[in-house]
């Protein structure tokens, strides 16, 4: 080994806790780029990603099999701009009812009509299925599902009853198209087998296009197949647009609050590698003296510290890369499901993006105080004390001094005056474990505010809702007008029934706004289950209504102004009391109560009435359930109690914000560790005169606290503001991204206590980097530290 | 005679795989005595201070200072036990030099819980004792040697010893200084305090010292008692 590696490796192994908590450091710190970075490339280009990776559709055909022929398709195949085509794939529309089940849904439920295609298997030029749990089929009664909204699972059963036999298919797999070019998949002979007398399946093709970016150039694309077989045998033609804009949608709520993470956190990085390097740089002064006395060359000097924070960042490097990896893959899976892009890994270039970055930002940060070192001249490197010179902060120490305060906790408070540049790159450290914290406690709030304010979608304990056919459409009643006014007595004659109000929907126009609106009519004293209101006020009388932000920027209306519904020819003024927090269908719904459209005659859907319902304190609630069920049931209504326990793009919001914080808070407190242990070694002569002149382990652990206390609190209360400023900036810019405003108070999230609990939150930051060198301070003996030069 | 303020009693101490630094060491010093301690390098002196000083343990044997054992004490009774029994003197002075003298001094008694008003009427009582009240408000950088010691030696006297260890106090000062520290030792020792000094400066042992011993190889080769005339 040469002279300098034995230098190098001396070095590294006689500053062992510094080199660990060196390797340690970049770890956490790779770990965190590694997740920031791999999720901000999931949230950039993710339904791309997986729309190319799996060779979605841009167009998804039907075509009517008695109007076409084989010879009509094969030359669609070959039109230009056509790039890869599949199919034709027979395909049927059926309806089905849920079977035998281990979802816990109800036997007899009956399912939307679903596209059936058969297919051989999952490959293809085009629209490559992903199976996501279970197997594909391979005989006759298996159907896979697309995993894309259904609540069935593997080894659950359909039932057809509208088909001769009424035959059952059970679900063998479920898979995902990227495209979702059909609801279930079944084999060709399956299909035949479900294909009812006297009907036909449709022929499905599939077709990527060169350019098909925009609604016009698939429109285009459209145009020129459906001129391509003869006229009217083109029945349907589905965009992958749409589906493209949801996903997307989902994507930009995640990214604002990603990249605020992700920049926070390579922010981090670099600082705490910076502090780190530089620290354990300029600790080695002396030694830099002394080699330079024995013949070391500037250059060579240079290189051995630059080397020798190179070893234990390369270490935690590599271990940051895996722990990085292993991290982001639960988390990016999550991610992938919200984002529909399925479960990837962190892409490789941004596993060599970060080491290098890493690497090199050690090697700059080293470089600096190395150079410095390196131009030392032998004497003046050999004179430099391990202790700060004396002259820094001396004022302060003496007026800290005068202080009414036990004497440790003065000398530790006036600690950080002593080297100013090392106590700022500290405070900036906690600033931004104090900035992740609070932006993550915010965002989290503000996230169980906003889910709360989904949640108001169900404000009653048991709601009653129109009965599916469960002994078949003969068996059950269909509600009328008439149902409903009885149904609204039998529920206020209920006992234990506290408060109630009914709900429907009718469909209306807007005068000024193309195509028919959705309104929703409240009957009774709807004010308990008013929406979160982002303006305004709930409506408490007829004529006024409620809009959610998505119809006010569709109309270009606002809050006091007045619109217009208009059905069966008449009109009704509405003038908007509020703007409601609510996401449905759009934000495009209004909500008013019943008496305001009476003007318009407009009939309510039966199927659509809810009866929102409240118990009295005390009722048994399944007993409740059934007596207002067997009371219901002439009606065609059913009583249900359903609270949907928590939604899922909210939990992985939630569970991500949670994990990058606590990502955040440990590389945090490596760095407050690190520059405490530099001061602690660095002092260690001091600690021996204190503790010779009777200084107590308890006194010296307070004093090593107490030297990062003020620094902990002077960060929260610098971190706290810029945390909350970034919490107004990122969940608004979340929520326009999902089309909507915030009500007030999920954004006014922070109180005083909070507010309070979050600015000491750097102190527990900086205390709990402190910890571990305060004992090691305290547990120093004595007669070593004196030894100490 | 008065009773033993230090007993050590069949005290060892080893270092890793080395020699004993102390081998087996017996020894008694009254209240009042002033005893210095003289040897070669690596006979055993400092360790010898450093276990009645409780900044170390004994591998065998006991300690016991002013009835206290020192070789059971806990950190944090160790610690009580240097504020409160002893004073401490080093030779390279370890004044801590980004606090001013009279807040050197003051680092004991305010440790102690001492308020500073109290603290400072002690410390001020001190310096002016031993002459460097002038320099109160100085930092230790800017005094001479001697200087530096009598501010070592007025911290050290701060919480009213029993006991002031001294470990070479005239090692690392001119002749001048060394000769003023030797004035200082023997004065306190006349007013009654108990002094127990390791040293290579046989003027001082001479000077100021009613005992001497010699340490050997971790052993008392020599154990003298002097007469004050002798002095």
């Amino acid at each position: 080994m040469s002279v300098l590696g034995k230098v190098v490796r001396a070095g590294v192994g006689r500053r062992r806790v510094q080199t660990l908590v060196m390797g340690l450091t970049t770890m956490m710190a790779v770990t965190a780029a590694v997740l920031g970075g791999g999720l901000l490339a999931a949230a950039d280009a993710s339904f791309d990603q997986g729309f190319a990776r799996q060779h979605g559709a841009h167009l998804t055909v039907q075509f009517d099999p008695a109007g076409t022929t084989d010879a009509d398709l094969a030359r669609t195949v070959h039109l230009p701009g056509v790039t890869a085509a599949a199919g034709p794939y027979p395909v049927l529309s059926l309806a089905s009812d849920v079977g035998a089940n281990t979802s816990r849904l109800p036997v007899g439920l009956h399912n939307p009509p679903m596209a059936f295609v058969a297919r051989d298997g999952t490959g293809g030029p085009v629209d490559d299925l992903v199976l996501t749990s279970g197997r594909w089929v391979d005989g006759p009664g298996q159907v896979v599902l697309s995993d894309h909204n259904t609540p069935l699972g593997v080894g659950d059963r359909l039932t057809l009853p509208a088909l001769p036999g009424a035959p059952a298919l059970t679900v063998v797999g479920l898979a995902r198209s990227v495209g979702q070019s059909a609801d279930a998949w079944v084999t060709p002979a399956e299909l035949a087998a479900l294909t009812a007398p006297g009907a036909a399946p449709g022929r499905e093709m599939l077709y990527r296009f060169a350019e098909a970016a925009t609604n016009a150039q698939v429109g285009a694309d459209r145009a020129a197949l459906a001129a391509a077989v003869p006229p009217g045998s083109m029945t349907s033609a589905a965009s992958y647009l749409p589906i493209k804009v949801t996903a997307d949608k989902n994507t930009a709520t995640f990214v604002p609050f990603v990249v605020a993470f992700a920049v926070i956190g390579l922010a981090m990085s670099v600082l705490i590698i910076g502090i780190v390097v530089s620290g354990a740089v300029g600790a080695s002064t002396r030694r830099i003296g002394i080699l330079k006395a024995l013949g070391f060359t500037p250059e060579q000097v240079v290189r051995a510290y630059v080397g020798q924070a190179l070893i234990p960042a390369t270490a935690g490097t590599v271990l940051g890369l895996v722990l990085g990896n292993l991290a982001a893959l639960p988390v990016l899976a999550r991610a992938g499901e919200a984002f529909g892009a399925g479960v990837r890994p962190v892409a490789p270039w941004i596993d060599l993006a970060v080491a290098a970055g890493a690497l090199a930002a050690t090697a700059g940060t080293a470089l600096v105080p190395a150079l410095r070192a390196g131009r030392l001249r032998t004497v003046e490197a050999l004179s430099v004390g391990r202790t700060p010179s004396a002259g820094r902060g001396r004022a302060v120490r003496q007026l800290l001094g005068r202080l009414p305060l036990p004497r440790a906790v003065s000398l530790g408070l006036a600690q950080p005056f002593a080297r100013p540049g090392r106590s700022a790159t500290m405070v900036a450290a906690v600033v931004l474990g104090s900035v992740g914290v609070t932006f993550g406690v915010g965002l989290a709030v503000s996230l169980n505010v906003v889910e709360d304010g989904m949640m108001r979608r169900y404000p009653g304990l048991v709601v009653a809702q129109p009965l599916p056919p469960i002994d078949g459409p003969a068996a059950t009643h269909l509600p009328d007008a008439a149902d409903l006014r009885a149904v609204a007595a039998k529920v206020a004659a209920q006992p234990g029934t506290g408060r109630s109000f009914t709900i429907g929907r009718s469909t209306v126009g807007v005068a000024g706004l193309a195509g028919p609106t959705t309104v929703v009519r409240y009957d009774g004293d709807s004010s308990w289950g008013a929406y979160r209101m982002v303006s305004g006020h709930w409506f408490d009388g007829p004529g006024q209504a409620v809009v959610a932000s998505g119809f006010l920027q569709a109309t270009g209306t606002h809050v006091g102004e007045t619109i217009t519904l208009t059905a069966n020819g008449r009109g009704a003024p509405l003038r908007i009391v509020g703007e409601d927090f609510d996401m449905d269908e759009s934000g495009m719904l209004i909500r008013t109560e019943s008496a305001s459209l009476a003007a318009l005659d407009a009939e309510v859907d039966p199927m659509s009435a809810e009866f929102q319902i409240d118990l009295k304190p005390g009722t048994d609630l399944n007993g409740y359930l059934d007596a207002l069920g067997a009371s219901l049931k002439p009606n065609g209504f059913g009583p249900g109690s359903y609270r949907p326990p928590f939604n899922p793009t909210i939990l992985s919001m939630d569970a991500l914000a949670a994990m990058l914080t606590a990502m955040l808070v440990a590389v945090a407190g490596l760095g407050v560790l690190n520059t405490v242990l530099l001061d602690t070694r660095e002092r260690v002569h001091d600690l021996g005169v204190y503790k010779a002149l009777g200084m107590s382990p308890r006194q010296t652990v307070a004093m090593v606290l107490t030297s990062v206390a003020g620094i902990g609190l002077l960060a929260g209360a610098v971190g706290v503001p810029l945390g909350v400023a970034l919490q107004r900036y990122v969940v608004p810019a979340m929520a326009q991204a999902a089309n909507t405003r915030l009500p007030a108070d999920a954004l006014a999230v922070y109180h005083l206590p909070t507010l309070v609990a979050l600015v000491l939150g750097g102190l527990v930051i900086a205390t709990a980097g402190a910890l571990l060198p305060a004992g090691w301070a305290a547990r120093t003996r004595t007669a070593t530290a004196l030894r100490t030069e | 005679m008065s009773t033993p303020i230090i007993t050590v009693r069949d005290v060892s101490k080893t270092y890793d795989e080395g020699p004993p630094a102390l081998a087996g060491l017996d020894l008694e010093v009254r209240a009042g005595e002033a005893l210095a301690v003289l040897g070669p390098s690596g006979s055993g002196k400092s360790t010898l201070l450093n276990l009645v000083a409780g900044l170390d343990k004994p591998s065998e044997g006991s300690v016991t200072v002013d009835g206290l054992r020192v070789d059971e004490m806990s950190e944090a009774g160790l610690a009580r036990y240097r504020r409160d029994r002893i004073g401490m003197v080093f030779q390279f002075f370890n004044l801590l030099d980004d606090l001013t003298v009279e807040d050197n001094v003051l680092l004991p008694a305010q440790l102690a819980g001492m308020s500073r008003p109290v603290a400072r009427r002690r410390a001020a009582e001190l310096l002016e004792r031993l002459g460097i009240d002038r320099h109160v408000r100085a930092f230790p950088g800017r005094l001479s040697g001697g200087e530096r010691q009598r501010v070592a030696v007025a911290r050290a006297l701060m919480n009213r010893p029993a006991l002031l260890l001294a470990d070479e106090p005239t090692g690392a000062l001119d002749s001048a200084s060394a000769a003023d520290v030797r004035e200082l030792l023997t004065g306190l020792n006349a007013d009654g305090q108990t002094i127990v000094l390791v040293t290579h400066d046989t003027a001082l042992a001479q000077a100021c010292a009613s005992r001497t011993i010699e340490l050997v190889d971790g052993r008392i080769a020599r154990d003298v008692l002097r007469t004050a005339a002798a002095r």
